[in-house]
């Protein structure tokens, strides 16, 4: 029911989200869907990748500070209002959203959203409720 | 904890009678001075002491400081007050900038000092029955010798292990039951550690530590409290403190009641003043440390300045004891710094970091100047991914670290939090201040 997210502590240095990234580069792992929430001295970089659990162990053995967390992320039709609607869905519940990121896909008219809330299991009820398609880990990581 | 006193009629003089014998010591300390020591005529003389001009303690403000540049200028021998047949014993500092400092002792003055650092061994605990460990390097240090001499007055059962070969030092603790360690705090943690790495060989029951006599480096409550709680022996830890230039250790040390470092004011005549201006501060307030060696005679010491930081209390203790006791110190002269008019200490803020889990020891204190005020911001590894999920929870940690800070220092300060390994990491000693407030 819920997929594996990155948060990894980026300091604001000039080049720092291009050495993270690189980390991650070369160890093979390919990038599903990426945000970065910042103030002016750090940020939280938040990713999806195809391999969680490698991608963890590289970046903290570069010395990083890095946690892994369970998200959750649900297939949505790509049109106008897909996305108020969705939401509207999980704020009827009152359900607390964190913070969420979307991104389209490769098929037509479908959207992915990313979404750390207050309550999984109740957010996932509304969001099944309302006839949203929550993916597993594997089929997000293999987009 | 039994509550012992090594010299009642010492510890537990009225402050009367004790400003009384400090000053008739003081008298003949200058007298002595004058007769004997070609660097402290001269310069007794200059400022026109004599002393028969000293009729109250605080006269003593008219006696210029000595610093331990003057002990290196006039290095070897320059300061020694007797001719050598009288020389018992001499000690020397490392000398790591320049010239080693040298002090040296007559009979009369190891004895005094065996009876200062007995005092502070009866204060720590010890009796003529306890086995006592001295893990502190023999030999130019003062700090082995000094606790050996004292220890052995009081009939304790010393064993000079020395510092270092810490399997040797485990196997002798558990073999004789070793009750007693003397030495740095940061020693007695890492044995602590070792015993515990051999603990499926031997376990921990078979250590008998019960009293750590720890000095030559300060150490907070919490490390002490790491200590005690690393070994789990029932050890009970005291903070003792001295210098060579002042004999060594004994010059003050803490009681059962580990409220303040007892002075031996019949030995020592303490002040406190403002490093920058020299000014002698009132009574309780807080400074550097000046002291007058009022009983040695060999290589006299007049207002020396310790250059460490701290405050004395004047009020009788819990243990019986009237002496003053100065606070453990509080930092180095040398690394103060002011901000926005306020003294800070490094150890201050290390003491607001310690225990968090979030973050590494490590921090670094950068100050700047913006719009003709200082502005003081401290950065902090943020090692605890746990944290991430939540942006809130990393401005909670920045906002408890900066009341943490603030509640110490008085003053409000940034905190940043920065990625682990990205500070300096020194092998020596550690520079914790960037200052940027003179660049432009």
């Amino acid at each position: 029911m819920y997929i594996k997210q990155l948060s990894v502590f980026v300091e604001n240095k000039d080049g720092r989200l291009a050495e993270i990234t690189t980390i991650i580069a070369n160890a093979g792992i390919d990038i599903r869907a990426l945000s970065i929430a910042d103030t002016t001295d750090f940020g939280i970089l938040r990713l999806v990748v195809d391999k969680p659990y490698d991608a963890e162990k590289v970046l903290k053995d570069a010395g990083l500070t890095v946690s892994l967390t369970d998200v959750i992320a649900v297939g949505i039709p790509d049109r106008p209002g897909g996305f108020a609607e969705t939401i509207t869905a999980v704020a009827d519940k009152e359900v607390g959203v964190e913070y969420m990121y979307a991104f389209i896909s490769r098929e037509h008219d479908r959207a992915y959203l990313i979404m750390r809330v207050a309550d999984n299991e109740k957010a996932i009820s509304a969001l099944e409720a309302h006839g949203c398609d929550i993916l597993d880990g594997e089929s997000v990581y293999s987009i | 904890m039994e509550n012992r006193i090594f010299n009642k009629e010492m510890e537990c003089m009225s402050r009367k009678e004790m400003e009384a014998l400090q000053l008739e010591r003081l008298k003949s300390l200058v007298d002595y001075c004058e007769k004997n020591s070609e660097f402290y005529s001269k310069r007794l003389a200059k400022a026109g002491v004599t002393a028969d001009k000293i009729k109250c303690l605080s006269d003593i403000e008219y006696i210029p400081y000595t610093t331990k540049a003057d002990l290196r200028d006039t290095y070897p021998f320059g300061m020694i007050s007797v001719p050598m047949e009288k020389i018992l014993r001499i000690h020397a500092s490392s000398g790591t900038t320049g010239n080693p400092t040298v002090v040296a002792y007559t009979r009369e003055d190891m004895e005094h000092w065996s009876e200062q650092v007995a005092r502070v061994a009866v204060a720590a605990g010890a009796t003529e029955r306890t086995i006592v460990q001295i893990c502190f390097g023999y030999g130019m240090f003062t700090g082995a010798l000094g606790l050996h001499y004292g220890l052995e007055k009081i009939g304790a059962v010393v064993v000079p292990t020395s510092s270092g070969n810490t399997e040797k030092q485990l196997k002798f603790m558990r073999d004789f039951g070793t009750d007693a360690i003397v030495a740095t705090p940061s020693y007695c943690m890492y044995l602590a550690e070792a015993a515990r790495g051999m603990q499926d060989k031997y376990p921990m029951d078979m250590y008998k530590l019960k009293y750590g006599i720890l000095g030559s480096e300060g150490s907070t409550p919490e490390m002490r409290a790491e200590i005690e709680r690393h070994w789990g022996t029932g050890i009970f830890c005291t903070d003792n403190y001295g210098m060579s230039e002042l004999n060594g250790p004994g010059m003050s040390g803490e009681c059962i009641y580990r409220d303040g470092l007892h002075i031996h004011e019949d030995h020592f005549y303490c002040e406190v003043i403002d490093s920058a201006s020299g000014n002698v501060l009132d009574k309780g307030e807080t400074g550097e440390l000046v002291v007058t060696n009022l009983t040695k005679r060999g290589l006299p010491m007049l207002r020396y300045r310790t250059k460490d930081i701290t405050n004395i209390n004047y009020e009788p203790c819990k243990c019986g004891r009237t002496s003053a006791r100065m606070h453990k110190i509080i930092g180095r002269s040398d690394d103060m710094i002011k901000v926005r008019g306020v003294n800070v200490f490094p150890s201050q803020v290390e003491s607001a970091l310690v225990g968090m889990t979030e973050i590494s020891p490590n921090y670094l204190i950068v100050l700047r100047r913006e719009n003709y005020s200082d502005s003081m911001e401290v950065r902090v590894e943020l090692i605890d991914g746990g944290l991430l999920d939540r942006y809130s929870e990393l401005v909670a940690l920045q906002k408890r670290i900066q009341d943490n800070i603030k509640n110490i220092l008085g003053i409000a300060i940034k905190v940043t939090l920065v990625e682990p390994n990205s500070i300096e990491r020194f092998t020596g000693k550690a520079k914790r201040v960037l200052d940027l407030r003179n660049e432009k």
